[in-house]
């Protein structure tokens, strides 16, 4: 558990390596970190389990080179929001679930697979959260073609 | 072998952005498993809002839901704050939490309400509805709405305080906390409130932290969050209050907590009200635009934690809004606090997350083998209060006793 704002970075560092791409802080109450799309089952554990920071949400984006999808974990003793930044292929977006031993990830990864048609590999109840059962397959609502698809 | 039974309660409320569909599965009197759906009313918000200006988005969120209407505005206009680096003026600081409170006491006294009335209580659920107007009344005169305030815009509050008013609204929190005092002592004595909350619908700590279950919902689990607490904002950091917190994590504790929070939100207006005779003004900066970049807002609604994400791209029109509310998390603990106990008990342990109520209204039992309706939401509501009833009869005792002469 961790205790006091400065020592979020160092802890960081220090468990995930160099699987960190990029710090960013943006101010002393916002860190955003990027890592490869390989790395986030285990950064996500090592935030859950061994910092022990509560998961808030994730976030997907459609930009224009990538799926973007940003994890949020929260230290609520230290005023601190720390996200995880990931990129996943235009072409095959897919990353392995945590959920598998977050139950907090299971429905927003259940969102975003429908809302954006990103795949998560082992996730523990994957079907529709929102949308309705019978949602024609590849017709994501999120993305930025959706609109052009209905014309 | 007990014959098994679904019973199907939802799909449709209207008002809150989560309307839920529970299949609760049933063995005679137990709840042997629990189906989640949602999505009957999602309306795409957040695609909406990247169609909008900064300025509008947060009338857009503010129709997130009708309840917590002001909670979704604070937490959008800090998250364009964080992503732009917007001042945000003193006095305003104040007046957002003044709005945000009189909203939290009103959505608890919603929730006390009806859990009364869940309960059999409907001298309660009249009462506390009744004390409820008083707020309502206040936030008129504040903001021109019952609900809606429209208060909040990145960079400030649209609309200031006028110190003529604050005695007007100091008497009137001075007849809610007798009125609350009452209440509190109704609930926290009666014997069949105990025997009809304590240890039903039980969620761990564990469960908590696992689920990420937010607000009056985790505190009455021993977790101490509270966003107004841990991330200080608006004017939370400058007031003297408490977090409330309970162990137990039944229904009796999240009652407790949501009760006991209603005095810490008076006393957070009472001190917010006394600054702004001091604090000059004014309580907007217009900010002319935002910077590009990522912000994040969260802002502790009524039910937990609201949390927005922003992302700017230097236009006024953000890039990607995310809101999560936090039903989206309380809503998936029901599973886990719902399993094992009576179908008596599930109407009021469904309700303790306080999701919306249209759809505990819309409750109907479906016998399986025949494939018609069994029992239908008034049934359900029946079997609660008749076993409340039941109690108060085996323990000689009628409820309990409010006495509003003095205030009325």
């Amino acid at each position: 558990m961790i205790a006091a704002r400065e020592e979020i970075l160092p802890a960081l560092r220090a468990k995930l390596g160099n699987t960190i791409q990029e710090v960013f802080e943006k101010s002393p109450k916002r860190i955003y970190l990027q890592v490869k799309a390989e790395h986030i089952p285990q950064t996500s554990r090592i935030l859950f389990k061994e910092l022990e920071a509560r998961f808030q949400i994730a976030t997907g984006i459609d930009t224009p080179g990538a799926f973007e999808i940003l994890y949020h974990w929260a230290f609520d003793l230290c005023n601190c929001v720390v996200t995880i930044k990931t990129k996943l292929d235009r072409e095959k977006p897919e990353i392995e679930s945590i959920a598998t031993f977050c139950p907090a990830a299971e429905w927003i990864e259940r969102e975003m697979w429908e809302l954006l048609g990103i795949t998560f590999k082992n996730h523990p109840d994957m079907r529709h959260l929102l949308l309705k059962d019978d949602w024609p397959e590849g017709r994501y609502p999120l993305r930025r073609d959706y609109n052009k698809d209905m014309t | 072998m007990p014959k098994k039974t679904i019973v199907p309660i939802g799909p449709y409320h209207p008002l809150q952005e989560e309307p839920e569909f529970f299949k609760l599965h049933v063995e005679g009197e137990k709840v042997v498993d629990l189906d989640i759906e949602i999505g009957y009313n999602h309306r795409g918000i957040e695609k909406l809002s990247e169609s909008k200006s900064f300025e509008q988005s947060v009338f857009l969120v503010e129709r997130v839901c009708g309840i917590c209407s002001t909670s979704h505005p604070i937490a959008c206009v800090q998250a364009i704050e964080d992503a732009g680096d917007v001042e945000v003026p003193e006095r305003a600081l104040y007046i957002r939490s003044i709005i945000g409170e009189f909203e939290r006491i009103h959505s608890h006294m919603l929730w006390l309400g009806l859990a009364g009335h869940f309960l059999g209580f409907n001298t309660v659920w009249m009462w506390v509805w009744r004390y409820r107007e008083n707020v309502l009344d206040v936030m008129e005169h504040i903001t021109g709405n019952r609900n809606h305030y429209a208060m909040m815009k990145p960079g400030g509050v649209r609309r200031d305080i006028f110190s003529d008013d604050i005695p007007g609204i100091k008497k009137i929190l001075d007849g809610l906390k007798k009125a609350l005092a009452l209440f509190r002592d109704a609930v926290i004595d009666d014997p069949v409130i105990h025997a009809r909350t304590k240890g039903v619908g039980v969620l761990t700590r564990q469960q908590i932290i696992d689920y990420g279950a937010v607000g009056p919902t985790a505190r009455a689990s021993g977790v101490t969050i509270d966003v107004r607490k841990d991330h200080p904002h608006a004017a939370y950091g400058f007031v003297d209050w408490k977090v409330i917190t309970a162990e137990n994590g039944d229904v009796f504790d999240k009652t407790v907590v949501r009760i006991l929070e209603m005095f810490e939100s008076i006393a957070i207006i009472e001190q917010c009200l006394d600054k702004l005779k001091t604090v000059p003004g004014p309580v907007d900066s217009n900010p002319k635009e935002i910077k590009p970049g990522d912000g994040i807002g969260h802002y502790e609604a009524p039910r937990g934690e609201v949390f927005h994400y922003i992302r700017s791209d230097g236009t006024n029109r953000p890039v990607r809004h995310k809101v999560r509310a936090p039903s989206f998390m309380n809503v998936a603990t029901d599973r886990v606090a719902v399993l094992g106990q009576s179908i008596a008990d599930a109407t009021i342990i469904l309700a303790a997350v306080d999701p919306c109520y249209c759809c505990t209204e819309r409750m109907m039992a479906i016998d399986t083998d025949k494939g018609k309706p069994a029992l239908h939401s008034p049934d359900l509501l029946r079997l609660s209060q008749e076993k409340t009833a039941r109690l108060q009869r085996e323990l000689g005792t009628e409820g309990p006793k409010l006495d509003f002469g003095v205030f009325s």
